[in-house]
Order: structure tokens, then C-alpha cells, then sequence
């Protein structure tokens, strides 16, 4: 049986939401890709990763250049953790209007939030709520 | 036809305007301002445009994606219009379902039956 393939692990500083996107992006793919995640997932934890950088730097930091958001990645080959962490004084996503609701449905915010729970087996927003961790558990191949 | 480094391509088939997303995985928060900008104004001089946008080359779309097409629906309605969406991968289109935006855009499964369904 081949040994696991080693976790990346990586731990950065985004200073800068475009740069700091196009970064991580890229190697979560790569790392990914390595592990053998397939399509879906990659897609998934693309568009989580996204959400929840981008809200950290809009949101969180109120697009405060001077405000980073710090990132933490795990992935192995079972599974993929991340955590996004904003400088900002942290939300109670359980205070965000339901955005699917008819009377919400052309509110432009909240659907990002629905997204990353929509698409990642973990979601948890840590206190003060301006630290997100997340996890895709990769699904068990069927047995037979 | 696409001008230089634009990101979306429209002509004119009879009386619809068929607008196609140029790259792939564009309709990410990086590009979707400028994006949001071209479909905004590829409507600017059309009276009661009937619109078709396809999604056949989208491998990708974010939240933000959502706010700038629901922006471009409220243009289009602003000029007499109708907007329909098509050609969606089953990826792309589950993030409308997710969101129940498929409740709020027509969308269809080919160019051909977007064009059909316009009154």
C-alpha cells in the first residue's frame, strides 16, 4: 500500500485581497489536485475559499488597507481544513438574514456565508466571529 | 464581437442580443466588476432588449457573480426587457438553486429555448 501522500500545511498573511486570492488559490489547487480531490470538491473549495476571503478583507476588515487577513490550510488525503482569520471585530452569523427568503431574496449580502455552509462538510465561526474554520471531508469511495 | 481584453462577447441573432462569457472561471470576484460594467452598458442603447446570457464557457461563479447579475436583471427590466440565462453547468447551476435565484432568473437549458420561451 503506497504511503500517504505528506499534508501541506501552509499558514500566510494576505495583505492584499487579490494577490493574497490569486495565491492561495493557486496552491490549495495544487495541493489538492496532489491528493487526488476530485472535481467537485476542487470546485466546492474553490468557491468557499473565495467567500470566505473575500468577506474577511470586506467585511471583517471594512477593506481596511491597513488590516490583513491571516490563512491556514491542512489538507490531506482525507480531508481539507482551512481557517480565515479578519482583523475586524467579528458578526454573529446567526444574526444575517436569511437571503433565500422571499423578502431577502434581492438583499445582496449573506449569500457568500450560505455558500461556504452549502458547499463545506464544517463550518464554524469562532468568538468573536471574526474566525472562520472550515473543513470538505472527502467522501468514502463505495465498498464492493 | 469582443473587443480587446473584454470579458464578454454579444451579437445581435434577429432581434436577441446573445452575450457569451469569453473566459473561464471569470465570474469570480476578481473580474466581476469590470464584467458587471460590460453587461451593464452592452444594454445601454437597446429599447425593450430581449437578452440571452449563455454560461456555456462558466466553470466558476461567486457571490459576488449573483449581485451583478441581479443588477443587469433590474437594467434589462428598467429598459422594457427580458432576461434569460442558459447553458449552465450542472455546477454553476446548483449555486442558483442553493441561493433560489433560479426562482428569480428564466433559466433554460440551451440558447435555442431561451429565445423560445421570450414573449
Amino acid at each position: 500500500m503506497p504511503d500517504p501522500t505528506p499534508a501541506y500545511r501552509c499558514d500566510q498573511t494576505l495583505r492584499e485581497l487579490r494577490a493574497g486570492l490569486e495565491s492561495v488559490q493557486a496552491e490549495v489547487a495544487d495541493a489538492l489536485a496532489a491528493r487526488g480531490y476530485e472535481e467537485g470538491a476542487m470546485f466546492a473549495i474553490r468557491l468557499a475559499l473565495e467567500e470566505a476571503i473575500v468577506n474577511g478583507f470586506r467585511h471583517g476588515n471594512r477593506s481596511d488597507p491597513k488590516k490583513v487577513v491571516f490563512f491556514r490550510a491542512n489538507i490531506d488525503d482525507a480531508q481539507a481544513e482551512f481557517e480565515v482569520e479578519d482583523q475586524g471585530p467579528g458578526f454573529d452569523p446567526r444574526l444575517i438574514p436569511d437571503p433565500t427568503d422571499e423578502d431577502n431574496i434581492e438583499i445582496p449580502s449573506g449569500r457568500g456565508v450560505m455558500l461556504i455552509k452549502a458547499y463545506m462538510t464544517e463550518v464554524e465561526y469562532l468568538k468573536p466571529g471574526n474566525r472562520l474554520r472550515m473543513a470538505y471531508v472527502k467522501q468514502s469511495p463505495p465498498r464492493g | 464581437m469582443a473587443t480587446p481584453s473584454s470579458h464578454i462577447s454579444i451579437r445581435k441573432i434577429d432581434s436577441v442580443l446573445r452575450i457569451d462569457f469569453v473566459d473561464r472561471n471569470i465570474l469570480d470576484e476578481l473580474n466581476i466588476h469590470q464584467i458587471g460594467e460590460e453587461l451593464l452598458k452592452s444594454v445601454e442603447s437597446e429599447f425593450r432588449p430581449k437578452v440571452v446570457v449563455v454560461f456555456g464557457n462558466v466553470e466558476h461563479l461567486s457571490s459576488a457573480a449573483f449581485g451583478t447579475l441581479m443588477k443587469f436583471l433590474e437594467r434589462v427590466k428598467a429598459r422594457d426587457g427580458q432576461l434569460r440565462l442558459c447553458q449552465m453547468k450542472p455546477r454553476v447551476y446548483e449555486g442558483f438553486t442553493i441561493t433560489k435565484l433560479n426562482r428569480l432568473f428564466s433559466i433554460h437549458e440551451t440558447f435555442e429555448a431561451a429565445v423560445e420561451s421570450f414573449k
